[in-house]
């Protein structure tokens, strides 16, 4: 049986996918990057190899770490990965994928199966899942908590762009005794007006919208995007490896 | 004949920086004038005329910049705060040399860059109109240019006749099209030089001051790559036209990445680009000034307003050029070029041209994240 590995190194998580010839998926895993790619690189190839996938297999890399990934035939950026990715995963050739990762989010416009414009997030926090990971830290929440919290509440905002800024602006917030799920709310606010924003520069390629990526996993995030958004959103289960199944498909083809 | 004392900072030039610091040394012991220029709207053929060694003082190095921010905010353009930086730390010695420095009424941060500079060295300030088509433009700017001519000839005691304006005007037009002749090499299929090889090329040749030998210089190199190709080219790399702001403080992060990723770069729209090089002031004119003064506000400048120069040119330009992508980079903070961006973003969807924008500044803490975007760009453009 043939299989093909695509390996995402993100800057948090490394998500690995194994497909075999008809591009189902048969394996997944995700454990955090550590500070070292390549040793991340190294220890995804055992765990493959107990797995029982054995050496030959093609493997594309992609993610931030793609170039420490020794063993891979091929480097491919996550944003042609990403489109490719989420195309298989939702059945569709027409999308405009919204990824908010642990440290940058990209919006791309895919038409016919491929990228048609993309924009990425990548200098600031604000936007991203690492926003709503400090936000949640200053509230003592977990991620899941923090959204689930959110969907409660309303009525606050935070104005500020700049992660450290907003951090204050939230303590100040606690300070006057504002209900934690307003404050949850505004923060999952603040996040989704900022990707909002953004998609609204790309062009509209007129197909269905999708979440991707670590964020896709709390519901409500999805809820308040397609609120902003006026439009449907999906997500699918496996929305944080559509990085790792693009580089999977690119690799059968090699 | 007077003595130069070298600026401290001189021993931490490459030697071939450090010649071209002797030369200007030499230069300004042998009597002639230096001027200081930023832009590429300073009317070099009126400085020529004048006697004065005109040099460039746009700052492109990031490492001045943390000077500059104890007196300029933080939230400006680097290329302003740079070259402010070089101004207070004395590290330029072409700043340290010059006589004059010129600046335009270009952007809002650079005019008040001037006010600072002058505070201790002579400047003069050219007022650039910003409509370029409107009707009392081209008199105004001549009326400018004429207002400095009547400046440099009692400030420094020169006369500035329209025989040696006619003749700076020849001079200039044969380095431009010297200029245009090896930039256009590269419409080839396969282009003969890298874009870091031209780019980097063209920069140096800047601070020849001796603009016979440049041109000898240039046409050298045009003719040697007819039969010589560069091996910094990659055949059949998707072909990429650099618009925006000027790319010196950026040019190895951004063009580094283009060609690391397969590409090439085949045109640069941007200043020390095609964009200045094709503004040639008609030589056979009757009045030279009026005509120095037309050519100039030929030039598509986001500071223009509207600017509708770049909007005709662009897409020409890749028509010519044969792109296959657009790269738009901004400066962090400049204003002008970041907002027209959204005007070419859709000038470019209109015509099908692929663009992407690039904000970015001197730092390299970016540089991973711009090799991504545009290796992403490029893979959009197909195999
Ligand atoms: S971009 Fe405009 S303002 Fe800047 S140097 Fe060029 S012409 Fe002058
Ligand atoms: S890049 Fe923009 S902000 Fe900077 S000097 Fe040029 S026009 Fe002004």
């Amino acid at each position: 049986m043939k299989y093909a590995v695509g390996i995402d190194i993100g800057s948090t998580y490394a998500k690995v996918v194994v497909i075999d010839e008809d591009k189902n998926i048969c394996f997944t895993l995700a454990q955090p990057t550590g500070w070292s790619s390549v040793d991340t690189a190294e220890n995804v190839r055992l765990q493959l190899e107990e797995a029982g996938f054995g050496q030959d297999y093609p493997c594309v890399a992609t993610g931030y770490g793609r170039i420490s990934v020794p063993y891979a035939k091929k480097t491919i950026t996550e944003i042609t990965c990403h489109a490719r990715g989420a195309c298989q995963l939702f059945g569709e050739e027409n999308l405009t994928v919204i990824d908010i990762g642990g440290q940058d989010t990209k919006i791309i416009a895919v038409k016919d199966g491929t990228v048609q414009d993309f924009l990425m997030n990548d200098k600031c926090s604000a936007g991203t899942g690492r926003f709503l990971e400090i936000m949640a830290k200053t509230l003592e929440l977990s991620l899941g908590e923090l959204c689930d919290l959110a969907r409660q509440g309303g009525g606050t905002a935070i104005s500020s762009m700049c992660t450290v800024f907003a951090e204050s602006e939230v303590i100040s917030l606690i300070g006057r005794g504002e209900a934690r799920e307003n404050i949850a709310f505004a923060v999952v606010e603040s996040v989704v007006q900022k990707v909002a924003s953004q998609a609204g520069k790309l062009q509209d390629v007129g197909g269905q919208v999708c979440l991707t990526g670590g964020l896709c996993e709390c519901g409500y995030v999805r809820e308040a995007l397609e609120r902003t958004l006026g439009k449907s959103v999906i997500t699918s289960r496996h929305g944080r490896f559509a990085g790792a199944l693009g580089a999977a498909l690119s690799a059968l083809k090699l | 004949m007077s003595n130069f004392d070298l600026p401290a900072a001189f021993e931490e030039y490459s030697e071939a920086r450090q010649a071209g610091f002797l030369k200007v040394k030499e230069a300004k012991e042998g009597g002639r004038r230096v001027a200081g220029t930023f832009c590429a709207f300073t009317p070099v053929e009126i400085l020529d005329a004048a006697g004065f060694l005109t040099v460039s003082l746009c700052g492109m190095s990031a490492e001045t910049i943390p000077a500059a921010e104890t007196e300029l905010p933080r939230n400006l353009c680097p290329l302003i705060k740079s070259s402010y930086g070089f101004y207070l730390t004395d590290k330029c010695p072409y700043t340290y040399f010059a006589d004059l420095i010129v600046g335009e009424t270009t952007c809002d941060g650079k005019k008040k860059m001037y006010e600072m500079l002058g505070k201790s060295k002579e400047l003069y300030v050219l007022h650039l109109p910003q409509g370029p088509d409107l009707p009392y433009a081209h008199e105004m700017w001549t009326a400018e240019l004429r207002r400095f001519i009547e400046y440099l000839e009692d400030t420094y005691d020169v006369e500035i006749t329209e025989e040696k304006l006619r003749a700076a005007i020849e001079k200039r037009n044969v380095m431009r099209s010297a200029r245009c002749r090896l930039m256009e090499l590269l419409r080839a299929d396969t282009p003969p030089i890298s874009g870091t090889e031209l780019y980097t090329f063209l920069d140096g040749i800047g601070f020849n001051f001796d603009l016979d030998d440049a041109i000898a210089k240039i046409n050298n190199l045009t003719s040697s790559l007819s039969t010589h190709k560069s091996e910094g080219v990659t055949v059949g790399g998707k072909r990429i036209l650099i618009t925006g702001c000027p790319i010196g403080g950026v040019f190895r992060k951004v063009v580094g990445a283009i060609e690391r990723a397969g590409a090439n770069v085949v045109c640069f729209e941007n200043c020390s680009g095609i964009k200045p090089a094709r503004c040639m002031p008609d030589q056979d004119a009757a009045d030279p000034v009026a005509a120095i003064a037309h050519s100039y506000l030929n030039i598509g400048c986001s500071v223009m307003t509207p600017n509708p120069r770049r909007m005709e040119t662009l897409p020409a330009l890749v028509k010519e050029f044969r792109a296959d992508g657009v790269v738009d980079i901004g400066l962090q903070a400049c204003h002008t070029y970041l907002v027209e961006g959204h005007a070419i973003r859709q000038l470019c969807r209109d015509n099908s041209i692929p663009y992407m924008a690039l904000e970015t500044d001197y730092s390299t803490a970016d540089a991973g994240q711009i090799d991504t975007r545009i290796a992403a760009f490029i893979e959009t453009l197909g195999e």
